[in-house]
């Protein structure tokens, strides 16, 4: 109770010095260059200058927080992945060399891939299906709550409720996971799902996907209606049936947001960690980057520069998407 | 809207809606039911079984021959098995190997004579032709079916043996200032960005939707030494909630930005002109007119950032220790994982417990958790 009171205090402490930091700096600013009361030259030059400084100081703990959060250990990263465990000896891209050979690194680059086809694609695909479907049922908005749910849920808690499906208990008693029970009674054996090799990848990324499918349908479905009524109704009045509907004349004008969801969920699965770790902690072959970059983290005490190394990887392979998604936003910008 | 509403076909979308909704719903709804069960029958039987009775292999020990009584020459050791319930025993038996050798009403030949009778409401009767010895009572199997037992024991136990009720405050103390003191200090910017001209200002909004999607593993390693290294200088431990709040803040910071500067950006424009023309500083419009216009934006991210720092694991792990007045709901789920990997009448009522903030949030939230979705991917919606 008496952190949650310091929480508070805390936070409250937290809005009254941001309040003070622009309250204070704008009313300095205004004292030492002022442009009320004076008139000619002198007015204008220093209502110049305050325009041009103003922005910054509005900018300045954010960029100041941005700053050290994520642009300076960007480039302390790719540092680190030239140097030893330490971080003290340069030892060029030996970490590399290292990760080449290293069998462990490589399953997880293959389960990476696994995890880029399998999830967005599926995840968007369910996004668009049910977006569609619940679109023309009066309890629509109920269904889409309820499969949008699972996105507040922690991946942790995610895990839990999952592992709870693929419970596995020896043949012949009763199971208590609905996947074996299921199973069981259309007469095959329980298995334990997170010990099969390469299907239990699968396992795993169904929770990824359970979460990600409200997140897709939510966009897919406002950018469903958002299509011109006309084009629908000129493809009915042509004669097309729903399918033609939906796949020749809705999901190409739609081809952009398809493309935005796609792109935020590969940039998630490029960054799963939780999942891998509650579940089997990349035990019988689902080690995936983000899980092995955490354990080299602190595998024998840290080795930084393996970690950062493995770090760097992740940002390379979302190198991309960075660029495409600057310059849509660019060009949004210019319109 | 479309031909295939008015046709045959509209069963089957209501139909497959259904079945997608199900397998939606269904695990979670597994793990509420589960976490309410009583964890004998949880243990044994499937969720989808709580509302029947479930037929269980239970063991029993009749009273010690202390307690026996004679009758009619006899010697008799009564007492019931099932106390205060109300399951129904079907068969019992007194060897481990076979616990349903004998019906219930029939009195068996347990040995030296010795006969034991097992009725259906759980009441027995051993009855000897002589004085019996010993200290320890018969053992005495039976099955028996037990009717749906519903109870609050596994919350109280997680709240209070497994820590979960010391994890939910850590939670509570990671999440509330890590929500609320970043609002203000990225709505300036946002500002700044939307509506004050200044050069480079092009560029910083690239450089910003650059970082919305800059992994957080490249941070962990550099701020871990960061951390280190102020902790180590100026003698404070490294790891510390205030350490876990300005993370958390540089972490959501991108979004906060980003979705802000594009609401404001969309604001009209003639708004801040009429402001301007009245004498009023960017400071004044700022703080008395976009602000309060601003609110539905400042209350998606308000959201977003509140259920990213409530069920975050990553960033507690590195930065936040693992005392019993640090460890997140999230870090004690995973280490409930590891140690009562089978107890789940803990993790259950545990998993529930970290669920329900988020749940209960996104229940009565919904519109503005929507609206900033939209507005954070469907560029300039």
């Amino acid at each position: 109770m008496q952190q949650l009171l310091f929480a508070i205090f805390t936070m409250v402490g937290g809005v009254l010095a941001c309040v003070v930091y622009f309250f204070g700096t704008n009313w300095l600013l205004d004292k030492i260059f002022p442009s009320k009361g004076l008139t000619g030259p002198q007015a204008s030059k220093n209502l110049r200058i305050t325009n041009a400084i103003r922005p910054w100081l509005f900018m300045a703990p954010a960029l100041f927080a941005l700053g050290i959060y994520l642009v300076y250990p960007v480039f302390e990263s790719v540092r680190l992945s030239l140097h030893d465990r330490s971080g003290q000896q340069f030892v060029g891209l030996s970490n590399f060399r290292w990760m080449l050979g290293d069998s462990e690194f490589r399953q997880s680059i293959f389960n990476n891939f696994l995890w880029l086809l399998v999830v967005p694609a599926l995840s968007t695909f369910f996004g668009l299906v049910i977006a569609a479907l619940t679109d023309r049922i009066w309890w629509g908005n109920i269904a889409k709550t309820l499969i949008f749910m699972p996105m507040a849920i922690s991946f942790v808690g995610a895990a839990v409720i999952w592992k709870f499906v693929y419970d596995y208990r020896s043949e012949g008693s009763e199971q208590i996971g609905i996947l074996n029970a299921i199973v069981v009674a259309m007469g095959g054996q329980p298995e334990a799902w997170m010990t099969i090799p390469f299907w239990n990848n699968f396992f795993l990324m169904v929770i990824l996907i359970w979460i990600q499918t409200g997140f897709a349908m939510v966009i897919l479905s406002a950018a469903l209606r958002g299509i011109p009524e006309e084009t629908i109704e000129a493809a009915v009045i042509d004669g097309a049936n729903g399918f033609q509907i939906f796949f020749k004349i809705m999901v190409p004008q739609i081809w952009g947001t398809i493309a935005v969801v796609w792109t935020t969920i590969t940039i998630l699965v490029l960054k799963v960690f939780d999942i891998v770790l509650a579940m089997t902690n990349g035990q019988w072959q689902t080690q995936v980057l983000a899980n092995l970059m955490f354990d080299w983290m602190f595998r024998g005490g840290g080795d930084f520069g393996r970690g950062a190394s493995i770090a760097v990887v992740i940002m390379i392979l979302v190198i991309p998407i960075m660029i495409w998604n600057i310059r849509n936003a660019t060009r949004e910008m210019e319109r | 809207m479309i031909a295939t509403s008015r046709s045959p076909l509209i069963i089957v979308v209501h139909l497959s809606v259904l079945l997608l909704v199900a397998l939606w719903t269904l695990p979670t709804a597994g793990l509420l039911i589960s976490s309410l069960r009583d964890k004998d029958q949880l243990a044994v039987s499937g969720w989808w079984t709580a509302l029947s009775t479930s037929s269980q292999n239970l063991t029993g020990r009749a009273a010690s021959p202390d307690a026996q009584v004679e009758k009619d020459g006899k010697f008799v050791i009564a007492g019931n098995l099932i106390e205060g319930g109300t399951s129904k025993v079907s068969a019992f038996g007194v060897r481990p190997m076979q616990p349903t050798a004998f019906e219930v009403g029939t009195a068996a030949d347990i040995g030296d004579g010795q006969t034991l009778t097992v009725n259906e409401d759980g009441s027995y009767e051993i009855v000897s032709p002589t004085r019996m010895e010993g200290t320890r009572g018969q053992r005495i199997f039976y099955t028996a079916s037990v009717p749906p037992r519903f109870t609050l024991d596994n919350y109280r136990e997680v709240l209070n043996a497994e820590g979960i009720g010391a994890s939910f405050i850590n939670s509570l103390t990671v999440a509330i200032p890590a929500t609320i003191i970043p609002i203000l200090v990225a709505a300036f910017c946002g500002y700044a960005l939307a509506w004050m001209p200044f050069p480079g200002r092009a560029i910083l909004i690239a450089v910003i939707v650059g970082l919305l999607v800059v992994p957080l593993q490249m941070s962990l390693i550099p701020l871990l030494k960061l951390y280190n290294g102020v902790g180590a200088f100026f003698g404070v431990p490294a790891k510390t909630y205030v350490g876990i709040w300005l993370a958390h803040m540089g972490f959501g910071l991108p979004l906060a930005v980003y979705l802000l500067r594009n609401y404001m950006a969309g604001l009209p424009r003639e708004i801040m002109e009429s402001a301007r023309v009245d004498g009023a500083s960017d400071f004044d419009i700022f703080v008395k007119i976009i602000l309060p216009l601003s609110f539905p934006a400042l209350a998606s991210f308000a959201i977003f950032q509140f259920l990213w720092t409530w069920n975050d694991l990553l960033v507690a792990m590195v930065f936040l220790g693992t005392g019993n007045n640090e460890l997140v709901l999230t870090g004690r789920l995973v280490n409930l994982l590891g140690s009562r990997g089978g107890n789940w009448e803990i993790l259950t009522a545990s998993a529930f417990i970290t669920i329900i903030v988020p749940l209960i949030v996104f229940f009565s939230l919904q519109r503005y958790l929507v609206r900033g979705l939209l507005a954070g991917s469907v560029k300039g919606g």
